[in-house]
C-alpha cells in the first residue's frame, strides 16, 4: 500500500478523503456577521494608505462601509470598478504586504482589518448573485488584440469591451485564466473559481477568445498589427530559468511552475504522483507553492532551499509562516552544486553561499539533502518576444500606460518590466492600457 | 470594599441598584432569580385594575445594535403587567416575606381617578412592600387610554394623582417621570407640590427604532403595521443624565431625593448617575441583554472605585451636582489647544477629516501622513479627541494664564470671566 513512505515519485501517498482536505478553501469565505464585525474594525481613514498600497486603488474604506451598511452587492461594484479581477485578487494579493500590510490597524495593534477576505466575501456575494454590473457601450467598430487571456489580458479586455470595442483574445493554453488557472495554489482558488471568473468577465459580450494560439507560434505580432487596431501583449512569462547544475537534467527534475500547472488541471489528485523527499530551489510564491502542495499529495519531507538569507526571499512572511506550518523546511543561504543519482535524482548537493568580490558564491561547506523529485522555482523569463519589440532587462519596455516601442502596440503583467509580477499588478496594467488605447483608438 | 448598603425614603436595601419596573420584574419567578443574584431591589412591574390589560401577540421589542450586533437601544411597546392584580398581589407580598432585606417597590398605574387609586393603594399596603412608583411614564398604549405619559406631561395631574396617593396610604410615593416632555423640571416640581416623596427617571422615550424597507413598516412590526415604543437602554443615557442633573440641581426640586433610571449598563453609568444626584439607580435594559449576572460587576465595580477614591456611597451622591451649571456661567478664560501625541497617533487622519471638512481646519497633515494641530486655528472644539480612534491620544491641554492665544492674539488671563461680563452681552454685569 502506497503511503507517504513511498520511495520514489508515486500518486496515492494519502487516503481518499485527504485530497479533498487539503486543497479546499485556506480561508473560507465570511458568513455575514463575520464580515459584518470584520468590517466594522475599519475607520474609515481620511486618504487611507490602504488604498495608496493597492496596484489597483481600491476604495477600500468605501467598500468596507458599504459592507457594514448592509450592502456588499455595491461593495463589491465599488471593487470592480477598480479591479475586475477583485475577486481572484481577494483570494491571492500577498495582502500582508499590500493593503493589509498599511492598514492603520496593522500599526496600532498588529492586527489589520482583514481587508483580503473582506473584498472576497464582498465580491463573491455579487458574483454568486450572477450579476455583471457593466454594460457594453455601442459597438465603436474599432478591433484590438489581445495575447493571453491571463489577469493583464483580461482586465484589458474587459476595459476595450465596456468601451464597445471587439476584443479578440489569443490564448495559447487550453483553458484562459493565465496564472489564476495554470500558476497559483489549488487551495487559494478552489472550486473552478478561475474559469467562473474568466466566463463571469465575459459576460460583458464583446470578447472572443481562441484558444491554442501562441504568439510566434500560431500568430505573428505583425499579422496581428495588420488585421487589428491595436494590439496588447499579456502573455506573461513562458520561459523558466535553467540551474545550470551539474545533473539537472536527471529524471525526477522537473521545473515547478510545469508541476503547479499540471496539479492544477488534475481533477482527481490521488493520480498525481510526488515524491517522498522533495526538494524545491528557489525563494518566490511557485517555489513555496510548488513545496507546499507537495507535502499536501503527502510527500514525507520537503526542504526549500534558496541561495541567499530570508529577508531576500520574494515569497512573504505570511506565505513562508505557512510553508512552514504545513511541515516544509526552509534552508537559506544554500546554493545546489551538483544533483546526484544513477538516471534519476537521488540527491541534491549544496554548497552554503556567502557574499565575495564579485557577489554571491558558494563556500566549501557543502551538505547533501535526499531527493526522489527536484522541483526548479528559479524564475522565469521571457521567451520569444517578438524581435522588433524593445526590452528592458529581459522584459517588454513599457510606458506608464503600457505603451510599448511599437506604435499601437501595448503590453502589461508579468511580461514587462514594470511593478511587482503579481496579478493585482497584472490587473492595474491591463485596465490602464485599456484606458489608454480607447483614448488613441478614439482620439 | 466599600459599604454599597443603601436607603432611599428610608427603605433599605444592600446594594443601590434596583431592577427597574420592567418585564425582570413582571413576576415571582424572575424577581426571586434577581435576589438570588444580588440585586438589592426591585420596582415590581406596573399594576393596573382588573380586568387585566392585554399585549400584541407579535414582537414587543425593536432595537438598534453597534459593533458586533452590540444592543445600544432597544424600545418596546409593551403595556403594564397582563396578569390579574390578585396574582400579582400575592406574589409580591410572598416575595417580601422571603427576602425582607431587599427593597420592594410596587408600581401602578390607573385611571386618573381618585377612587381608582385609593381602590388599589391599600390592597398593595397589604403586600407589606415598602412603596409605590407611580408609572407616569410609559408613552405607548396606556398613555392613549389617558393613563402614562398622558398624565406624566400634564404637571397638574401629577400634582393632582401624587396627593392622592399620599392621603391614601402611609407608604412613601415615588412619581416616575416621563421624559417625553419639553423641560423636566415642570413634573418634578409638581410631584414635590403634590407631596411625593421622590422621583424617579427616566421612563422611556417615544421612538421609532427602524423602518422595514421591504414592508414599510415601522418595527416592531405587527402584521404590516407598528407603533411607537419606549425606548431605553445605553442610548438613552445622557439624556437621563441631564434630566436627572435638571433636577438635581434645580432649587425648587433640590433635594428631592431621585431615583436614576436611563441606560444603566456597568457600575461606571451608575456611578455617573449617583454623582449627578441621584441616590441610587434602576436597571432594566442591561439586565434584559445580559441577565441578571451582571449585578456581580455592578456591585464590585462600584464598591472599587469608591475604595480607590477613598469616598463612601454618600459622598459620591450628588458630588458632580455643584458642577453642573449654565452656559453663560463657563469661563471663556479657560483656554485649551488640542495636542496630538505622535508617538500614539497611528495616522488614520479622522481628526485632519473631521477639523478640515467640518470644523475650523486646524490640524495638518504632512504628505507622510504626520497629523499636527495649528494652534493659530484651533478652537478647542474636541471633536478630533472625540473622533480618534486611539483613547488619550488627542488630549485638550490648558495655555497656562499669561500665554498668548495664537487665534486670538490675546493673553491668556488667569481670572474666571463668563458670558454674563461679555462685554458683547447687551446684559453684562460690569465685570468689576
Amino acid at each position: 500500500m502506497t503511503s507517504m513512505t513511498t520511495p520514489g515519485i508515486v500518486p496515492g501517498r494519502l487516503q481518499a478523503d485527504d485530497y479533498a482536505r487539503n486543497f479546499d478553501d485556506l480561508y473560507p469565505d465570511f458568513e455575514p456577521h463575520e464580515a459584518m464585525v470584520a468590517a466594522d474594525r475599519c475607520y474609515f481613514c481620511h486618504d487611507a494608505p490602504c488604498i495608496t498600497a493597492c496596484p489597483t486603488e481600491i476604495d477600500i474604506p468605501l467598500f468596507i462601509r458599504q459592507i457594514q451598511a448592509g450592502q456588499p452587492e455595491a461593495a463589491g461594484k465599488t471593487i470592480f470598478d477598480q479591479n475586475i479581477l477583485g475577486g481572484m485578487c481577494a483570494r491571492v494579493c500577498p495582502t500582508e504586504t499590500l493593503c493589509e500590510g498599511a492598514c492603520v490597524r496593522e500599526m496600532a495593534e498588529g492586527q489589520p482589518v482583514e481587508i483580503g477576505r473582506l473584498q472576497r466575501y464582498a465580491t463573491d456575494t455579487l458574483m454568486a448573485k450572477g450579476i455583471h454590473p457593466y454594460e457594453r457601450a455601442a459597438p465603436t467598430g474599432r478591433r484590438v488584440a489581445v495575447v493571453g487571456a491571463g489577469p493583464a489580458g483580461l482586465a484589458c479586455a474587459h476595459g476595450l469591451a465596456r468601451h464597445g470595442h471587439d476584443v479578440v483574445m489569443f490564448e495559447a493554453r487550453p483553458r484562459p485564466g493565465g496564472l489564476n488557472e495554470y500558476g497559483i495554489a489549488a487551495y487559494k482558488t478552489p472550486h473552478g473559481f478561475a474559469q467562473d471568473e474568466v466566463e463571469w468577465i465575459l459576460q460583458i459580450g464583446g470578447i472572443t477568445l481562441r484558444h491554442g494560439m501562441a504568439l510566434g507560434r500560431d500568430i505573428t505580432l505583425e499579422a496581428l498589427r495588420e488585421e487589428f487596431d491595436a494590439v496588447f501583449l499579456g502573455m506573461g512569462l513562458a520561459g523558466v530559468n535553467a540551474l545550470g547544475t551539474e545533473g539537472d537534467d536527471r529524471e525526477g527534475v522537473r521545473d515547478a511552475v510545469e508541476f503547479i500547472a499540471e496539479l492544477r488541471q488534475t481533477q482527481d489528485l490521488s493520480t498525481l504522483p510526488v515524491g517522498r523527499h522533495v526538494v524545491v530551489i528557489g525563494g518566490g510564491m511557485t517555489a513555496v507553492d510548488a513545496a507546499v502542495q507537495s507535502r499536501l499529495l503527502g510527500a514525507e519531507h520537503v526542504t526549500m532551499v534558496y541561495r541567499r538569507g530570508r529577508e531576500s526571499m520574494s515569497a512573504s512572511d505570511y506565505e513562508l509562516n505557512h510553508a512552514a506550518t504545513e511541515g516544509v523546511r526552509i534552508i537559506t543561504d544554500a546554493m545546489p552544486v551538483a544533483v546526484h543519482g544513477n538516471g534519476a535524482v537521488r540527491e541534491v548537493e549544496f554548497a552554503y553561499t556567502r557574499q565575495g568580490p564579485n557577489g554571491l558564491e558558494p563556500t566549501d561547506d557543502t551538505f547533501r539533502l535526499p531527493a526522489d523529485q527536484l522541483f526548479r522555482a528559479i524564475g522565469q523569463r521571457l521567451d520569444g518576444a517578438p524581435e522588433e519589440l524593445e526590452l528592458e532587462r529581459g522584459k517588454i519596455a513599457v510606458s506608464d500606460t503600457g505603451r510599448t516601442s511599437l506604435r499601437r502596440v501595448w503590453a502589461g503583467g508579468d511580461c514587462t518590466g514594470g511593478g511587482e509580477d503579481l496579478t493585482v499588478t497584472a490587473v492595474a496594467q491591463g485596465r490602464d492600457a485599456a484606458a489608454d488605447i480607447h483614448t488613441q483608438l478614439m482620439g | 470594599m466599600a459599604d454599597l448598603r443603601s436607603e432611599f425614603l428610608g427603605v433599605k436595601s444592600p446594594n443601590p441598584f434596583w431592577l427597574a419596573s420592567a418585564p425582570p420584574t413582571d413576576k415571582e419567578y424572575n424577581v426571586v432569580r434577581a435576589f438570588k443574584a444580588g440585586w438589592g431591589g426591585v420596582v415590581w412591574k406596573t399594576l393596573g385594575l382588573d380586568p387585566h390589560v392585554v399585549n400584541v401577540n407579535g414582537p414587543r421589542y425593536g432595537a438598534i445594535w453597534g459593533a458586533d450586533r452590540r444592543l445600544l437601544g432597544l424600545n418596546n411597546i409593551e403595556l403594564i403587567t397582563d396578569r390579574p392584580l390578585d396574582v400579582n398581589l400575592r406574589e409580591i407580598k410572598k416575595v417580601k416575606r422571603d427576602w425582607p432585606d431587599r427593597a420592594m417597590i410596587v408600581s401602578l398605574m390607573v385611571p386618573c381617578d381618585e377612587e381608582s387609586w385609593k381602590t388599589i393603594l391599600p390592597m398593595v399596603e397589604d403586600t407589606g412592600a415598602d412603596a409605590v412608583e407611580l408609572n407616569f411614564g410609559c408613552p405607548h398604549g396606556m398613555s392613549e387610554r389617558g393613563m402614562g405619559s398622558a398624565v406624566g406631561q400634564v404637571p397638574e395631574y401629577i400634582e393632582m394623582v401624587a396627593r392622592w396617593c399620599k392621603a391614601h396610604t402611609r407608604m412613601p410615593v415615588i412619581v416616575k417621570l416621563t421624559p417625553n416632555i419639553a423641560d423636566i423640571r415642570h413634573p418634578a416640581r409638581a410631584a414635590k407640590a403634590g407631596g411625593a416623596d421622590a422621583v424617579s427617571l427616566i421612563n422611556t422615550i417615544n421612538s421609532i427604532t427602524s423602518v422595514d424597507l421591504d414592508n414599510f413598516s415601522p418595527e416592531p412590526m405587527i402584521d404590516g403595521k407598528g407603533t411607537h415604543g419606549g425606548y431605553c437602554g445605553p442610548a438613552v443615557r445622557p439624556i437621563a443624565l441631564n434630566m436627572v442633573a435638571e433636577i438635581a440641581r434645580d432649587p425648587e426640586t433640590h433635594g428631592l431625593p431621585i431615583s436614576g433610571i436611563g441606560g444603566v449598563t456597568t457600575w461606571r453609568d451608575a456611578a455617573e448617575f449617583l454623582a449627578l444626584g441621584a441616590q441610587n439607580v434602576q436597571v432594566c435594559t442591561a439586565a434584559m441583554t445580559y441577565g441578571f449576572g451582571i449585578i456581580k460587576e455592578l456591585t464590585a465595580g462600584l464598591s472599587l472605585y469608591l475604595d480607590q477614591k477613598g469616598m463612601t456611597l454618600s459622598d459620591l451622591q450628588g458630588r458632580a451636582v455643584p458642577n453642573v451649571t449654565d452656559w453663560q456661567h463657563l469661563n471663556l478664560n479657560y483656554v485649551t489647544k488640542a495636542r496630538i501625541d505622535q508617538d500614539l497617533c497611528i495616522k488614520c487622519g479622522r481628526c485632519f477629516a473631521a477639523c478640515e471638512d467640518t470644523s475650523h481646519q486646524a490640524i495638518s497633515m504632512s504628505p507622510e501622513r504626520v497629523f499636527e494641530v495649528i494652534d493659530a486655528e484651533c478652537v478647542a472644539c474636541n471633536l478630533c479627541v472625540n473622533v480618534c480612534p486611539v483613547e488619550n491620544c488627542i488630549t485638550m491641554e490648558r495655555l497656562p494664564a499669561g500665554t498668548v492665544d495664537e487665534r486670538t492674539g490675546e493673553v491668556v488671563r488667569d481670572e474666571h470671566g463668563d458670558w454674563t461680563q461679555h462685554p458683547n452681552n447687551p446684559m453684562a454685569s460690569a465685570a468689576e
